[in-house]
């Protein structure tokens, strides 16, 4: 119940924010159907709408997607669902999905697939509910900046990352990366100092 | 197609190859610990860089207006352990409240 309240808000946080940046109702639907992930979803909508193309959109949002695939090769062996329903399956593996399924893990490989299903259809179904009436509240509005939209989108991301700085190490990252983005943002094209703190993390994450 | 057409449907494309390759590639090509240690650290690096860029731009100019206040009242939320409604709430309505007001 918890969660679900939680992916409500962040839903109406992004139907808003996407509209706020320019996306259509239709568009911002279709993120949330389509792609389904929130970090990914506000990325794409946040370097659009800071300008940048749409090639480093989509490469922002997808280098935040890889996740995905490492949760699916995690959840694979533990489902073992073949055809459609390993498409369904991979459409809802997200972190909420992985996370309940694997704080299961203890209780058996069934009560494991149940928190796996439950979860990703459960966040599914509130994630576009809500989505869609954030993208039309948004529509209504008009001058978004009157009602805080334009710093709802970096309480957003910043609601997202805040929960991974688990370390000085993680936090010095996050400065760090933060500082770098600006400092190039005067001289980069949009999209661009973005996408750079991901090669920053790479490089960091093979000295380790 | 307008930019907002293409990157719609290229980022949904590609979110959804990688969510089902990793419910079909072998487990060893992903499970290296390098790899773990990458995918950890590039959330990190991308959230980070998204907050500083959202609050702190305008297309390529960097520019300094009601969205720090926004972004300072949810870094007190969430130092508070304020749960993420509150969070995005506190921002939106002081940040309004800056752009309204003064």
């Amino acid at each position: 119940m918890s969660v679900s309240i939680t992916v409500g808000a962040y839903g109406v946080a992004f139907g808003a924010a996407a509209v706020a940046n320019g996306f259509s109702v239709i568009q911002a639907c279709l993120l949330s159907l389509l792609t389904f992930s929130g970090a990914s979803q506000f990325a794409v909508i946040g370097v659009v709408g800071a300008g940048g193309s749409a090639i480093s959109a989509i490469a922002t949002a997808s280098l935040l997607g890889v996740r995905n695939a490492l949760y699916g090769v995690i959840m694979a062996p533990r489902l073992q669902v073949k055809g459609l329903k390993r498409v369904v399956a991979a459409q809802v593996t997200i972190d909420e999905s992985t996370g309940v399924a694997l704080g299961q893990e203890p209780r058996g490989i069934d009560a494991m697939r149940k928190g796996f299903w439950y979860t990703g259809i459960g966040v599914f179904v509130f994630w576009n509910l809500f989505t869609v009436a954030g993208a039309l509240g948004a529509q209504a509005m008009g001058d978004v900046r009157a009602f805080g939209l334009d710093s709802a989108v970096p309480a957003a991301f910043l609601g997202l990352v805040w929960p991974r700085l688990t370390g000085n190490f993680e936090r010095a990252l996050a400065v760090g990366c933060a500082i770098f983005a600006i400092a190039m943002t005067p001289i980069l094209p949009a999209g661009l100092p973005i996408i750079a703190t991901a090669f920053i993390a790479i490089a960091l994450g093979l000295k380790r | 197609m307008t930019i907002f057409w293409i990157a719609t449907i290229g980022t949904s494309v590609i979110a959804f190859l990688l969510k089902y390759s990793g419910h079909s590639v072998p487990e060893r090509w992903l499970s290296h610990p390098k790899i773990q240690n990458i995918n950890a650290l590039i959330p990190i690096a991308l959230l980070s860089a998204l907050v500083a860029v959202q609050s702190f731009s305008e297309k390529s100019q960097l520019m300094f207006d009601q969205r720090l206040v926004g972004l300072l009242a949810a870094i007190i939320a969430l130092i508070f352990k304020a749960p993420f409604p509150i969070v995005v709430l506190s921002a939106a309505v002081s940040s309004a409240a800056v752009y309204n007001w003064l």
